[in-house]
């Protein structure tokens, strides 16, 4: 599949736009759902991973052929997410209902975009209460705990993706861990 | 850094695979004594598998439709490249054409000239051509902006472009007389441009689709 996306990137820094759509098929998955982990709702989520494509598009020249186009495609999701993280109002929260779902706050939108109905209700609960515990978390240790425990990145692969030395990502997913200890102990 | 700060550090390293033997066996060594920090870390490694459990979510639908419409235009170049990968036979033509109306004037109007495909044996007398009596000629034979006078054999196609066949020879001065050369394939006579042009066409795809 790396070959086949390292063709593709080539394609695109051509010139050949439609060459793009097949990336985005294949990372659309992985970028949304950074995306959804980090800034915590669908709305902002799907605005951010659009913007994260699109902006990958316009500085494709930029990308070294060289490197692995998933950590740079990673880089700027997530710079966009902390981006939007800090410029948000300070009334903003997490039960706020989102434009265009209402009645439906966070939680429950939650639900319907990944839990069939067959599961059980504890963890239908037990999946929101994770949600929503890692996105209490401060955005630093977020993307960490995120990029290493469900987009499964090795600590070097995210001191890549985030462009910090590997003994910060290593300190700060120490304290990712214990913040998260303390908050999910009692489930 | 006390005995329990100092094994809760070395817990987060056995977690990112990084204890060496030592601060393997040390740890061991804590933890079987002190339950505190085997809570501890069955309490780390309860939030890793609660957070690996955690499901995958999917992007909505139409997500990639909605960002390649999003996307700037592209360039005018590539749209072109691809829409002749797509139609090889419009754009062979097309450009054909191009180059046809371009070589048709530079053949039509500067080349005035008598040309003769081959000379071999033929008489050439001011803008005539003479194939004579007793003399074949193998394969085509193309007369350009002069006429042609058959008295021998012709073994193949016979062009005239810009010119005729004359089919007598009047230029003896002995009156008309019929010719009597033969031509063992098709005689075709090109007068006007457009005749030309189409003259290419045909010789161009007859190239482009013979199979040998
Ligand atoms: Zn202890």
């Amino acid at each position: 599949m790396d070959q086949i996306i390292r063709d593709k990137i080539k394609q695109v820094k051509k010139g050949d736009q439609a060459a793009f759509s097949d990336v985005v098929e294949y990372y659309q998955h992985k970028i949304y759902q950074h995306c959804y982990r980090m800034l915590g709702n669908a709305h902002e989520a799907e605005d951010m991973a659009q913007e994260a494509f699109i902006r990958a598009y316009v500085n494709i020249d930029s990308f070294d052929d060289g490197r692995k186009f998933s950590t740079w495609l990673y880089r700027i999701a997530t710079n966009l997410t902390i981006d939007r993280i800090r410029k948000r109002k300070p009334d903003f929260f997490l039960d706020a209902e989102i434009k265009g779902t209402e009645g439906l706050d966070m939680y429950s939108q939650l639900a319907s975009t990944y839990i069939s109905p067959s599961d059980k209700v504890e963890g239908i609960e037990l999946q929101r209460y994770i949600h929503h515990e890692i996105s209490e978390l401060p955005p630093k240790y977020r993307s960490i705990i995120i990029l290493r425990y469900i987009e499964e990145f090795s600590l070097q692969e995210i001191s890549e993706i985030l462009d910090i030395p590997l003994g910060t990502v290593k300190t700060r997913i120490h304290r990712g861990r214990e913040a998260l200890r303390k908050r999910l102990r009692h489930v | 850094m006390n005995a329990h700060s100092e094994s809760i550090a070395l817990m987060h390293k056995y977690l990112d695979g990084d204890l060496n033997k030592t601060e393997e066996q040390k740890l061991q060594g804590h933890l079987e004594d002190c339950e505190d920090c085997q809570a501890h870390l069955r309490e780390l490694k309860r939030t890793i598998t609660l957070l690996q459990s955690a499901e995958h979510i999917k992007a909505p639908a139409n997500f990639t439709d909605k960002v390649m419409n999003n996307l700037p235009k592209e360039k005018k170049r590539m749209i072109y490249k691809r829409w002749v990968k797509s139609h090889p036979f419009i754009v062979a033509a097309a450009v054909f054409f191009i180059f046809m109306l371009g070589g048709m004037f530079t053949d039509w109007n500067q080349d005035s000239q008598l040309v003769v495909s081959k000379q071999e044996n033929l008489i050439i007398q001011g803008d005539t051509v003479i194939v004579p009596e007793g003399v074949v000629v193998e394969g085509d034979l193309l007369v350009k902006n002069g006429n042609l006078i058959i008295e021998g054999v012709i073994d193949g196609d016979v062009t005239i472009v810009n010119g005729e066949l004359i089919e007598s020879t009047s230029l003896d001065g002995e009156g008309l007389m019929a010719s009597v050369g033969e031509i063992n394939g098709e005689l075709q006579t090109v007068n006007r441009m457009f005749d030309w042009l189409w003259y290419q066409i045909k010789s161009f795809f007859s190239g482009v689709f013979s199979t040998d």
